[in-house]
């Protein structure tokens, strides 16, 4: 694939915000500013960069607990990101929901869950209502290699291939749920051939290498587009932080979850460094272009924390709002 | 191994030496569900069970509710007694099938023929800033559905009799928990003891108002209770560890002494448990001359900021207030 240098510095740009944006979080994680459960999306920038760079504002995106990522390359707004973070009444979800309740229709980013698979049938049911409208929209269903537990999974590829629905099923293998390999949570196979059985056409790739991403995610939404039904793909990544929080000590005693080994290796494979690399290889940016990117996209997240931190939190009287409407 | 009697123990361990004890010593016993192995999950509840009676009997499970709670009801069918754990009860909302309409119909359908002896072990965690789905304190769903125990017990001493009886009841029972308790230490025998299910606990004798009350709440009511004591107000806690079935005749009775109840419940008010105190109080006793005032969470989702934590949660202060107000006429004026 020919790639124009405007497209790749926008992808470096969008996988660098996200990258910088999850590390900032670490701090005020640590101590205790930041207070609810977060999921960091480090080390799994290439996928979510990828795969939303095809899409419009008007395509859906559905998420999980691990949707920061989703969020920002999706449009979402970086303010009000960090705001819902910081639980308070300037965050996308007015510090109702947190880290794991990110939401933002007006650029398609429809609803995060942190129930595992809760939002795999959300998607399916979105992708249905494009259906009737004939609206051309593509709706991404993220979730990851832990929620192939879940039966609503089967259920959801189903149905969708029943109606050839325009949805694109994107499992994040990154090896874990939790404190579990995926070794101990599904017999060794390929993720991306549970969809076959359903006749999904389906892909796996390389999740932290933002080209390869890219270009499958091509294929994936010119054929949902096009009318032809789902598809399913598999990315392979890691998370190069905890399950939830910096590190994996936060779950309790039970550091011994992630052998270092096995972190070290996928630190060789960080697709933020390896991507700055390829680009400086290619001269398609130069060093002093990407710490000018890291500066700017710095300061943007410090504004963003800023504004959290100045911002109020929702007040308790209004406990009651947003019940019914 | 000692026979110390005061020996301590916390609720966790309370719980782990229940499981322990009950692993041991009846072959038909399994747990199953997720987080087992993980202390993040579960606390130390299930500390040492996996390495001590291996992968065949503890099962740590995939995401997977429905069906590893589906597996846990067949399990007791073909003879087991099995344990399932959500270490979140919002989790085992995937689970409502295999609760509901297998285990808690199973032995009626079948005309007495089978009988399901599994306990489902939900953990409530509010709090933190956990939001809506991470938080939601639900046994009035299973007290609702006829063929279903639902347990709530409160103190270190109590889970550990009560899930043994739990365990060996040849009936579902749906066992709540609360993480909040888990620090909470006392003696706790090590001998094997059952707790029966179905029997409230007067924790404090009181002559001026009764408070209903169980899991981490009938603590903070105790506490609470402690502190109305001293502005004049001589209040009867009652945890009633038991929300079904119910131990009606512990609460008339101390209403028929007190003339007045407040009942504390970690949910929401309608339809809930405190709605059905009232409506047994004012179908099965006479109300003339009886006040009643229930504290519930605010009728909404829990979220996350805490500014609307601190609204939403109950606590041992919430109690003192809205029970002095509610007996405004008792409390001494200084
Ligand atoms: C229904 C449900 N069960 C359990 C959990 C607890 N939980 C949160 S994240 C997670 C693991 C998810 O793993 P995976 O889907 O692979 O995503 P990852 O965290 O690896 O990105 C689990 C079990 C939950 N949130 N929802």
């Amino acid at each position: 694939m020919k790639y124009s240098s405007t497209l790749l510095e926008q992808l470096y740009h969008m996988m660098v915000k996200i990258r910088y944006t999850e590390e900032s979080l670490v701090e005020p994680i640590m101590n205790g500013t930041v207070r609810c459960p977060v999921h960091l999306y480090t080390g799994q920038e290439a996928v979510a960069t990828g795969m939303c760079t095809h899409l419009t504002r008007e395509d859906y995106v559905f998420g999980n607990h691990r949707s920061h990522g989703h969020y920002l390359a999706k449009g979402g707004d970086l303010k009000k990101m960090i705001a819902e973070i910081y639980c308070r009444e300037t965050g996308c979800a007015k510090g109702r929901g947190g880290s794991m309740h990110l939401i933002s229709p007006e650029n398609g980013v429809m609803g995060i869950v942190p129930i595992v698979a809760g939002t795999i049938s959300l998607a399916v049911g979105a992708a249905m209502a494009s259906k009737v409208r004939k609206d051309k929209r593509v709706t991404l269903s993220f979730f990851g290699d832990g929620a192939t537990g879940e039966g609503v999974l089967y259920e959801s590829l189903n149905f969708a291939s029943l109606y050839k629905l325009p949805i694109i099923f994107v499992c994040e293998n990154n090896l874990y749920s939790t404190h579990m390999t995926v070794k101990k949570i599904r017999p060794p196979q390929k993720i991306a051939k549970i969809a076959s059985p359903f006749g999904i056409k389906s892909f796996s790739s390389d999740g932290n290498d933002v080209l390869k991403v890219y270009e499958v995610s091509k294929k994936a939404v010119d054929y949902c587009r096009s009318g032809k039904g789902p598809v399913f793909i598999e990315f392979f990544t890691y998370r190069l932080r905890g399950h939830v929080g910096p590190d994996d000590n936060i779950q309790g005693s039970h550091t011994e979850i992630r052998p270092l080994s096995e972190v070290e290796k996928w630190k060789k494979r960080d697709p933020v460094l390896r991507f700055a690399k390829y680009l400086i290889s290619k001269k398609v940016l130069s060093q002093n272009k990407i710490n000018q990117i890291i500066q700017e996209v710095n300061n943007e997240i410090n504004q963003a924390h800023t504004f959290a931190q100045n911002s109020a939190r929702p007040l308790a009287n209004e406990v009651l709002e947003y019940v019914f409407k | 191994m000692s026979l110390n009697k005061e020996r301590k123990l916390n609720f966790a361990l309370a719980i782990n030496e229940a499981l322990t004890q009950m692993l041991e010593s009846d072959p038909s016993v399994m747990l199953i569900g997720q987080g087992v192995m993980s202390p993040w999950y579960v606390g130390n509840t299930c500390k040492d069970l996996l390495e001590k009676f291996g992968e065949a009997r503890v099962l740590d499970t995939p995401v997977s509710e429905n069906a590893t709670t589906g597996a846990a009801v067949g399990a007791a069918i073909a003879g087991m007694k099995t344990i399932v754990v959500h270490p979140r009860t919002d989790f085992a909302v995937y689970a409502l099938d295999p609760i509901i309409n297998e285990a808690a119909n199973w032995h009626y359908m079948s005309g007495g023929a089978s009988n399901v002896p599994v306990v489902f072990w939900l953990i409530v965690n509010g709090g933190g800033e956990q939001a809506a789905q991470h938080s939601q304190a639900l046994h009035t769903i299973f007290a609702h559905v006829p063929g279903l125990k639902v347990i709530a017990p409160s103190t270190p001493y109590d889970v550990k009799g009560m899930l043994i009886a739990a365990i060996n009841d040849p009936n579902p029972v749906v066992f709540i928990d609360n993480r909040s308790l888990y620090g909470f230490e006392e003696s706790v025998p090590e001998k094997m003891y059952e707790i029966p299910l179905g029997k409230g606990i007067i924790r404090r004798k009181g002559k001026d108002i009764t408070l209903v009350s169980f899991s981490h709440l009938a603590q903070e009511t105790l506490k609470a209770a402690e502190t109305l004591a001293l502005e004049g107000i001589d209040a009867e806690v009652i945890d009633i560890r038991t929300l079904k079935p119910l131990d009606e005749k512990i609460i008339f009775d101390s209403v028929e002494k007190t003339q007045r109840i407040a009942i504390i419940d970690s949910a929401w008010k309608f339809c809930g448990f405190s709605a059905e105190v009232v409506a047994l109080l004012a179908e099965k006793t006479s109300l003339e001359g009886k006040s009643i005032t229930r504290i519930n969470i605010p009728d909404a989702p829990a979220a996350a900021s805490n500014s609307l934590e601190q609204a939403y949660y109950i606590n041992a202060e919430k109690i003192v207030s809205r029970v002095k107000n509610f007996c405004s006429d008792k409390v001494i004026a200084n």
